[in-house]
C-alpha cells in the first residue's frame, strides 16, 4: 500500500511518498509559482516518477499547506499545523515544540506525546521573521539563498538590524553595504534579527524541549544556529524537516487508506475504483 | 544676507528613493528651477548632482548659490549644506508656500507617510506618522509593480480605468505580492487590481490623516503626487478634493528654501541689533 503528501506552500511545493511500513518512498521539491494547482500536479508526478510509480498505485492522496484545497486530486485535507505537529512526531517522537518557518508565515506549534497539536500561534500579517525577509536579504545582497547562513556563520562582529518591515530591512541592508560594512557581519544580524522574532512566538506557546525546526528556512545552517543560541538549547533538524508537513499528511492518509482497506477487506476491493 | 543682489538658495530633499532639488530666489520669493533623480547609494553625490542640475536648467552658475538647505531622511548627508532642516517642517511650509489656505498635509514618499497639521504660518502643530513598516508607502505600490512587471511611473494612469476594483487584504507590501499574483492567474483586469492596491493603501493613510483632524483644505506633497490614482482613490476614501499641482513633490525641498530664508533673516536683524548695540 502506498499513499502520499502534498505539501503545497507559498514559496515551494513538497510532496512524499509512504509506504505502509512508514518507509518514505520519494520526496520531491518545486517552486510554487503563480499556478498553484499545477505546482500541486506537478511535485505529485515528480515524486511518482522518481519511484517509478503509476497514479493508481497510489491508494490514498492528502494535502496539507495554503494551497492544500488546490490539491484537486487529493482524497482529503488537512491544515499544516496538524501535519507538522504529526510529522515532527514521527521523525523525532520526543518533539513538544515545532517551530516552522515558511516562506510566507512562521508558526510555534505545542504537541503532546502522541503528536497531537496542543497549542499553536503563527505570524501571518507581515513578513516580518519569515523565509521572505531572507530571501529579501539575500536578494539585496546577491547571494544565493541557500548560501545564506553559511556566509552568515562567517561573522565576528554581527550588525544590529533596527527595521522589522522586511521591505524598510533591504534599504537598510544597503545603507549598510553603501558604509562598507561586510556582507557576512550583515547577514548574521539578519538571522539574529528572525531567531529573536520566532523565539518570542514560541515562548507564546511554550517552550519545551524537544524542540523540532521544520519548514524551508530549516535548511538555513546559519538560522538553526542563531535559534540555539537564542533558546539556550539544541533544536532538532534532519535533512527531511523540509518534507514534514508532507510527511504528516501522508500518515494522515495513510491512517485514511488503513480505514479504507479494514472496512473493505471482506470484499475483493480495487483502490482505485475506491478512489473515483 | 548674501554677496551682491544675485544669490540664490537651493533646498535639497533627500529622500529614500528620489532627490527632488529646487533653486529659489530669495529676493523674488520665485522657484528659478527644479530637477528629481535617484537618491541611489551615494546622498553626497545625489545631492551634488542635484544642485549642479537645477543651475543648469536655471543658467545659474554654480558659485551664486550662497546657501545650502538640505531636508529628508539623507540630510546629514549632504556634506555642502549649511543647514538642514526636518521634513515635517519643509513640508508644512512648502505646501502652505503651493496652496496658502492648506491646513492638513499629507505628504507620502517611498518609505514613510505623514499626516501634518499646520497653523495660519505654516507651522507644524502636529504631525502623525508612520514608518515602522511599508504597507501604508510608496514602497507598497512599487513592490506591486514590480510583481506585476509594470513601471512604477504607469500604474497610476493604469488604475484610473478601473471599474471593480479587487481589494488586498494583505496589509504586509510583501505579502501582497503574492495576493496580487493570485489575483492575477485568477483572472482578474490588471487595473483592477492596481485600483484595489491603491485604495488598500488609502485606506491607512487616511486613518493617519483622521488622527490629525481632516478639516479646511488638505494638500498632497511627496512622490505620490505623481500617481493620479492614488489622487482619486485617497480623494474618494476622505470624501474632498485634495490639493496637488506639479510642484507638488518638491514641496519638502520648497519649504527648505523658506525656511532657510527665513533663518537668514533672523540672523541678519540680530547681526543688526548687536551691530546697534
Amino acid at each position: 500500500m502506498l499513499v502520499a503528501g502534498v505539501d503545497v506552500g507559498s514559496t515551494q511545493t513538497k510532496a512524499v511518498i509512504l509506504n505502509e511500513n512508514f518507509e518514505i518512498v520519494s520526496r520531491a521539491i518545486l517552486n510554487t509559482g503563480a499556478n498553484v494547482v499545477k505546482a500541486a500536479e506537478k511535485a505529485f508526478q515528480a515524486a511518482r516518477s522518481a519511484a517509478k510509480l503509476e497514479e493508481w498505485e497510489i491508494t490514498s492522496i492528502a494535502g496539507t499547506g495554503y494551497g492544500r484545497y488546490k490539491v484537486h486530486f487529493g482524497n482529503i485535507q488537512i491544515t499544516e499545523i496538524s501535519c507538522h505537529a504529526r510529522g515532527a512526531n514521527f521523525i523525532f517522537p520526543g518533539t513538544r515544540t515545532i517551530l516552522d518557518i515558511g516562506g510566507q508565515d512562521t508558526k510555534g506549534i505545542r504537541i503532546n506525546d502522541k503528536g497531537e497539536v496542543a497549542d499553536f500561534c503563527m505570524n501571518d500579517k507581515c513578513a516580518a521573521g519569515t523565509g521572505r525577509f531572507l530571501a529579501a536579504a539575500a536578494d539585496v545582497m546577491s547571494i544565493q539563498l541557500d548560501d545564506l547562513g553559511d556566509v552568515a556563520l562567517r561573522s565576528t562582529n554581527p550588525l544590529r538590524i533596527t527595521n522589522v518591515c522586511t521591505v524598510f530591512v533591504e534599504t537598510e541592508i544597503m545603507n549598510h553595504l553603501s558604509r562598507g560594512k561586510k556582507g557576512e557581519d550583515i547577514l548574521a544580524g539578519v538571522h539574529q534579527s528572525i531567531a529573536g522574532r520566532s523565539v518570542s512566538l514560541l515562548r507564546r506557546v511554550g517552550v519545551t524541549p524537544e524542540i523540532t525546526f521544520t519548514g524551508g528556512v530549516s535548511r538555513n545552517i546559519g538560522m538553526v544556529k542563531a535559534l540555539e543560541e537564542k533558546l539556550g538549547a539544541p533544536i532538532n533538524v534532519c535533512a527531511d524537516s523540509q518534507y514534514i508537513g508532507a510527511i504528516g499528511a501522508a500518515l494522515f492518509a495513510l491512517d485514511r487508506a488503513r480505514a479504507h482497506h479494514d472496512g473493505q477487506s471482506a470484499e475483493t476491493h480495487d483502490v482505485k475504483e475506491v478512489k473515483r | 544676507m548674501k554677496p551682491g543682489n544675485a544669490g540664490v538658495i537651493a533646498g535639497v530633499d533627500l529622500g529614500t528613493r528620489m532627490t527632488k532639488c529646487v533653486l529659489y530666489d530669495p529676493d523674488t520669493d520665485r522657484i528659478l528651477s527644479r530637477s528629481t533623480d535617484y537618491s541611489g547609494h551615494d546622498l553626497a553625490g545625489a545631492a551634488e548632482k542635484g544642485i549642479e542640475a537645477v543651475c543648469r536648467k536655471a543658467g545659474i552658475s554654480r558659485d551664486r548659490v550662497f546657501y545650502v538647505v538640505s531636508t529628508g531622511y539623507g540630510r546629514y548627508q549632504a556634506p555642502m549644506r549649511q543647514t538642514q532642516i526636518t521634513d515635517i517642517s519643509c513640508h508644512g511650509m512648502g505646501a502652505r508656500y503651493l496652496f496658502p489656505g492648506t491646513t492638513c498635509v499629507l505628504d507620502v514618499g517611498a518609505q514613510n507617510a505623514k499626516a501634518i497639521r499646520i497653523d495660519e504660518c505654516g507651522r507644524v502643530v502636529k504631525f502623525r506618522m508612520n514608518d515602522k513598516c511599508a504597507s501604508g508607502a510608496g514602497r507598497f505600490l512599487e513592490r506591486i509593480s514590480k510583481s506585476l512587471e509594470l513601471e512604477l511611473e504607469e500604474i497610476g494612469e493604469l488604475s484610473l480605468r478601473s471599474k471593480d476594483p479587487q481589494p488586498i487584504s494583505s496589509i504586509c507590501a510583501v505579502l501582497a505580492e503574492s495576493e496580487v499574483i493570485n489575483l492575477v492567474t485568477a483572472g482578474y483586469p490588471v487595473e483592477d487590481i492596481v485600483m484595489g492596491a491603491h485604495l488598500s493603501i488609502s485606506d491607512r493613510i487616511v486613518a493617519m490623516l483622521r488622527q490629525i483632524g481632516v478639516d479646511g483644505e488638505v494638500s498632497l506633497t511627496g512622490g505620490i503626487t505623481r500617481n493620479a490614482g492614488m489622487v482619486k482613490a485617497l480623494e474618494q476614501k476622505v470624501g474632498k478634493k485634495m490639493n496637488v499641482c506639479d510642484d507638488s513633490e518638491y514641496a519638502g525641498a520648497i519649504g527648505a528654501c523658506l525656511l532657510a530664508r527665513r533663518r537668514l533673516k533672523k540672523l541678519e536683524q540680530q547681526k543688526e541689533m548687536a551691530a546697534r548695540v
